[in-house]
């Protein structure tokens, strides 16, 4: 049972990892978003996962947190933003595809050899998933970097932010996991909020918000 | 015992309390007044922490000797620059930059900003300590955005990814320190309780902590500002509210950098792991000359004092690394003497900026004649920045120096060039700010000039003259950070 445990737990967070790669070259936007979606599905069942079998019924907000908000709301959100602003077409990565995969392969053998290495007395299964959490992390950070365009850093930090809770769940009875993973909701919500009210497009390389503004009469 | 917990449950509550109120009640007089009043009472709960006994270290909050020092100066810089708000935000009003509605949301995040700052300072758990820098970020950026121009809403996302990259990679970090307490303490909340993670630090599993370190190290570095990581700060001072870089610079800076301390501390207390000085030492380093060098080419004048606080961070966080009684005494003091001196500046700066109408160094000269009591005010807040004697910070640039020169004088050298850089910018700044033809308007400024000339003098008593109870303390926290 235990090995099952472990095989499980490992599949769905080296699931993990592999969306996060699909996340690296997604060219739409609508693409990158269902992506995000699955990632966040994995996320809950991994997480749902460990609440079982690590007998912490509290864990299982954090998936239905995962699930509900982030698999769905957030996704939603952001689809009909994206089409509000019209920006459905266009995503244009920094940095191209191939290289971008070859720097997330070496961000998950860093983080691999890394982890591996300093938590040799940790317990097998905290420790792989905290190895696979930090892959996550970076390739979130990787998506945030290689991105210009505001919603694809956004999903970008939240698949980021998913590693995260990946990680404070590996961790064995880990107190406020509950309470950091409502904390991120909250920041994120003010996120998208914050891209939906003031219609940041390209890291304002193209929107003027000051015509916005014109236009509302709000202009001193 | 019982008013000691008091204390503390005061300063956490009235700023909450007093954002629901201020968030509800509309009208500039009166929400104006309301802030002071709860700055005030805050503060005059945190200076009771100083003469009633401490209570005992909970599960969630602590106080001790070197987290008073913050709460005191957190608290202290709040009122004040609740004081130069009030005065700031009637002439934005007037000019109609801000509107009454953004007026209301600015009082209530003022109050939970304070509110997230002090509750980081008096958390015991690194779990809630994180929290509570969020809630601080995340107030910080909504106001950092409140013009809603182009140019504040981009500083304000800019700020907002960056440090919500830090506190990413701080909270993976925290999840380090927990799994490095897992083994040693076993599960459950006593193993994110930082009075027990220090008492047991010694046997916990050294290369974990490392890899922790740097992860706590880089998020929180980031909202310290230090080079590489301080793409926001600039930005995030110069296109929000004058007061909100007076407590960016002042107070938001100094919570980063005492979780920073926290966790050294922790790691001080294992004797296998790595030292945390080299680190700080380099990253301070790295700061301080790539601010002195970025001081030269402001053309703006809150983005000079934003570039000057990179690199007064850079010499704490060097200061620290360094460690030792006589360095970290000196960083500590170096750091009370910058929060006051750099909101000093911004008060003088916000209204110089109000006056003027432009924040364009270039457009503003001559300030000693049009406005003898702004332009003397900057001179010398820019005098006690840039380290001369006879203000505060000269003697704790000097001691940092010394104890350099002592130690480890191949490092005094990159520290005494990146000051006589910096120094040198800061002078040639001022000489056209303040002297010289006049330019722009010389429309009279009304300005409340109190907070301002209260936290130089502060600082002028400082460099004359510390008393010695306070030489004590500082002494026994110097000690306490190893």
């Amino acid at each position: 049972m235990h090995n099952l445990a472990f095989d499980i737990a490992h599949l769905l967070a080296g699931g993990l990892v592999l969306i996060s790669f699909m996340m690296l070259y997604q060219d739409r936007l609508y693409a990158l978003l269902n992506i995000f979606a699955a990632h966040a599905v994995v996320l809950a069942l991994s997480v749902a996962w460990q609440a079982f079998i690590q007998n912490a019924p509290h864990l299982y907000v954090t998936a239905v947190i995962a699930l509900v908000f982030k698999a769905i709301i957030i996704p939603v959100a952001l689809h009909r933003i994206v089409k509000q602003l019209g920006i459905h077409r266009d995503i244009e990565t920094a940095v191209g595809i191939g290289p971008t995969m070859l720097a997330g392969m070496g961000l998950v053998a860093l983080s691999m050899v890394l982890m591996l290495r300093v938590t040799g007395a940790a317990d097998p299964l905290a420790r792989e998933d905290l190895a696979f959490a930090l892959s996550v992390v970076l390739l979130g950070l990787l998506v945030m970097v290689t991105r210009r365009n505001a919603v694809s850093q956004v999903v970008g930090f939240m698949s980021l932010e998913n590693g995260l809770v990946l990680a404070a769940t590996g961790a064995k009875g880990m107190p406020l996991v509950v309470e950091i993973s409502v904390a991120f909701s909250i920041l994120i919500a003010f996120i998208v909020i914050g891209v939906f009210l003031f219609r940041i497009r390209e890291r304002f390389d193209t929107v003027d918000v000051g015509a916005l503004d014109e236009f509302r009469g709000e202009r001193r | 015992m019982n008013a000691a917990s008091d204390a503390v449950a005061w300063i956490l509550l009235i700023p909450i309390c007093a954002a629901a109120v201020l968030a509800a009640l509309p009208g500039y007089r009166l929400t104006a007044g309301l802030n002071i009043l709860a700055s005030f009472s805050t503060f005059l709960a945190a200076l009771s922490l100083l003469v009633i006994a401490r209570p005992q270290p909970g599960q969630y909050l602590l106080v001790d000797d070197l987290n008073i020092v913050f709460i005191v100066l957190n608290t202290f810089v709040g009122l004040t620059t609740s004081v130069f708000s009030a005065s700031y935000i009637a002439h934005e009003l007037e000019t109609g930059r801000l509107t009454p509605r953004y007026l209301r949301f600015y009082h209530a995040m003022y109050q939970v900003m304070m509110f997230g700052m002090n509750l980081a300072f008096v958390s015991n758990n690194i779990g809630l300590m994180w929290v509570a820098i969020e809630i601080a970020t995340l107030t910080t950026v909504l106001m950092v955005g409140i013009y809603r121009t182009h140019a504040a809403l981009e500083a304000a996302w800019k700020y907002f990814i960056l440090g919500s990259v830090g506190i990413a990679l701080a909270l993976f970090g925290t999840i380090l320190v927990y799994m490095a307490a897992l083994p040693v303490i076993g599960e459950g909340q006593d193993a994110m309780v930082w009075t027990v993670l220090v008492s047991r630090a010694a046997t916990f599993d050294p290369a974990l902590l490392n890899v922790a370190f740097i992860f706590l190290l880089l998020g929180y570095g980031t909202k310290v500002g230090l080079a590489p990581l301080h793409a926001w700060l600039p930005d995030a001072h110069a296109e929000g509210p004058t007061p909100i870089s007076a407590v960016l610079s002042g107070l938001l800076l100094n919570v980063a950098l005492y979780a920073v301390l926290r966790f050294k501390i922790l790691l001080a207390a294992n004797p296998d792991a790595i030292s945390p000085g080299p680190l700080m030492v380099t990253m301070g380093l790295t700061s301080l000359l790539f601010a002195a060098f970025m001081l030269y080419r402001r053309r703006d004048i809150k983005r000079l004092f934003a570039y000057s606080s990179i690199e007064h961070m850079g010499i704490i966080v060097f200061a620290f690394g360094m460690g030792g009684p006589l360095a970290n005494f000196a960083g500590l003091l170096h750091m009370v003497m910058h929060s006051l001196t750099k909101s000093g500046i911004f008060y003088a700066v916000g209204h110089i900026a109000q006056v003027k109408g432009t924040q364009r160094i270039a457009n503003i000269r001559g300030l000693t004649e049009t406005h003898p009591a702004l332009g003397w005010g900057l001179v010398i807040g820019v005098v006690a920045i840039a380290g001369l004697p006879p203000l505060g910070i000269f003697m704790s640039e000097f001691l940092i120096v010394s104890s350099t020169f002592a130690r480890q004088p191949l490092l005094a050298i990159p520290l005494v060039f990146g000051l006589l850089l910096a120094f040198g910018a800061l002078v040639l700044r001022l000489t056209s700010l303040a002297f010289g033809e006049p330019r722009g308007s010389a429309a009279p400024a009304e300005a409340s000039y109190l907070p301002m000339f209260a936290h130089f003098a502060l600082v002028l008593t400082a460099g004359i003259y510390l008393p010695g109870p306070l030489v004590v303390w500082f002494q026994h926290v110097a000690n306490l950070l190893g």
